[in-house]
């Protein structure tokens, strides 16, 4: 049996939750006494649990999602840095910026900049589908990830003892550089903990549009660590960090 | 150019939504490359223009962007063939289906039953014509509201529903049973 044509927009809507309190009303009455219209809302409510089932959804993929984030236009930097890109024109960018990655370090960008792309480097690794690249509560599966990818190798100590259970890690863009991003969880928060190799540089704790950031050298490496969690629990962290990788 | 502040409220508010402009222009261009490439593009003009973002959803804002561009991507490819594998590119999405390997997923014989499934929705979706096909991208997988589909699209909401209703009775057509689909047949001549 049919469904009646002009109740069809109105089960969608009904489907949809989009209708208001009388049209609602309306339409479930209509439905509890005409069949058809009851066959035409379960199929509705078929094809669209189809339609929504996992994995339908395309995420962007990693690298897209890095060269985004990476774009020179979107990284507050020094403004006489951002003309030289300019000028470069887009195409020397991708290769300024992978030389860089290479050569390292030889331009850092100011301070502020840095702390500004640590924070947003967090904030963009809680979307879903971005926080870690390899996922595994085991630091023997995370640490030879990284190998081939960089080519440094960050300590990632096993913390779930004290608090910070390991969830994974993957590689993020910190100063225009590929660099890895340990991830621990302390409850429900989120822990992002970034390295990258330079020159020793002494203890900074800061908090940064509401989040709390703490960076230290250790052994030729600088480690910053990024989170909603309260300033004196991101210190523990680094205190339990600093003894286990001692 | 929109100055430091501006930069970082773009990536708190923006950014997040990258996997549905993503998603959106992988169901409009039906091509994975062509869609990296118009998701960068979309990017970089929502970020030029950000200063005339006036609150509301960042989501639709974004999206009607992305829209915009696919369109203008489509056009200018009309006619043309191009098509233009990198290695580079191919090397990311090996990488990317390497590490996807390190989940712990489903068994084997669930993850080839799911993935025929997932399979055969996806090309139902990308088969259906435009406008109908993004109107029910923008509803089922985005979970936007009428009014921000019908801001996305530039259309009433009368519009944004028969348009969503068009499409998921040609979905139901394709992808549920054929048994149940003679009602449907008889009344999509109407």
């Amino acid at each position: 049996m049919p469904a009646c044509v002009d109740q069809e927009m109105l089960l969608g809507g009904l489907v949809d939750g989009e209708l208001d309190a009388a049209n609602t009303a309306i339409v479930e009455a209509h439905v509890a006494r005409c069949e058809g219209c009851r066959e035409e809302l379960d199929r509705l409510q078929a094809v669209r649990n189809l339609i929504r089932s996992d994995g339908v959804r395309h995420a962007a993929p990693d690298a897209l999602a890095r060269k985004i984030a990476a774009m020179p236009e979107l990284t507050p930097k020094a403004a006489n840095e951002n003309r030289v890109l300019r000028w470069l024109g887009p195409g020397a960018v991708g290769a300024l910026a992978a030389s860089l990655a290479m050569v390292s370090f030889v331009t850092p960008a100011t301070t502020a900049a840095v702390d500004q792309e640590l924070v947003s480097s967090h904030v963009r690794s809680l979307q879903p589908g971005h926080l870690t690249d390899v996922q595994t509560t085991n630091q023997h599966i995370v640490k030879p990830w990284f190998n081939g990818r960089i080519d440094f190798a960050p300590p990632v100590p096993e913390l779930a003892a004290q608090g910070f259970p390991l969830v994974g890690g993957r590689l993020d863009s910190i100063d225009g550089k590929t660099v890895p991003a340990i991830v621990y969880k302390r409850r429900l928060h989120t822990v992002n903990l970034f390295v990258w190799p330079t020159k020793e540089g002494g203890d900074r704790a800061f908090v940064k549009e509401g989040f709390a950031v703490r960076e230290w050298s250790s052994n030729g490496l600088r480690f910053a660590a990024v989170s909603d969690i309260p300033p004196s629990e991101l210190a523990q962290f680094q205190a339990l960090f600093q003894q286990s990788t001692r | 150019m929109p100055g430091a502040d501006q930069t970082y409220e773009f990536r708190r508010l923006i950014l997040p939504h990258l996997d549905g402009a993503y998603n959106l222009a992988r169901y409009l261009m039906r091509d994975p490359h062509l869609s990296e490439d118009v998701v960068q593009d979309a990017v970089l003009r929502a970020f030029r223009s950000f200063g005339q973002y006036r609150g509301g959803s960042p989501r639709a804002w974004l999206f009607t962007i992305v829209r915009n561009c696919c369109r203008t991507a489509q056009a200018g490819r009309a006619g043309k063939v191009s098509l233009v594998i990198t290695e580079s590119a191919l090397s990311d999405e090996a990488a990317a289906e390497l590490s996807h390997k390190a989940d712990p997923g489903p068994t084997p014989e669930e993850e080839v039953f799911r993935k025929a499934d997932v399979d055969r929705v996806r090309s139902a979706i990308e088969a259906i014509p435009e406008p109908f096909r993004e109107t029910v991208v923008l509803r089922d997988l985005e979970d936007l509201s009428y009014a921000e589909i019908a801001e996305v699209a530039g259309v009433p909401i009368g519009t944004v529903m028969s348009r969503l209703s068009r499409a998921r009775a040609m979905l139901a057509k394709e992808l549920l049973p054929a048994a149940e689909a003679d009602g449907e047949q008889s009344r999509s001549v109407k």
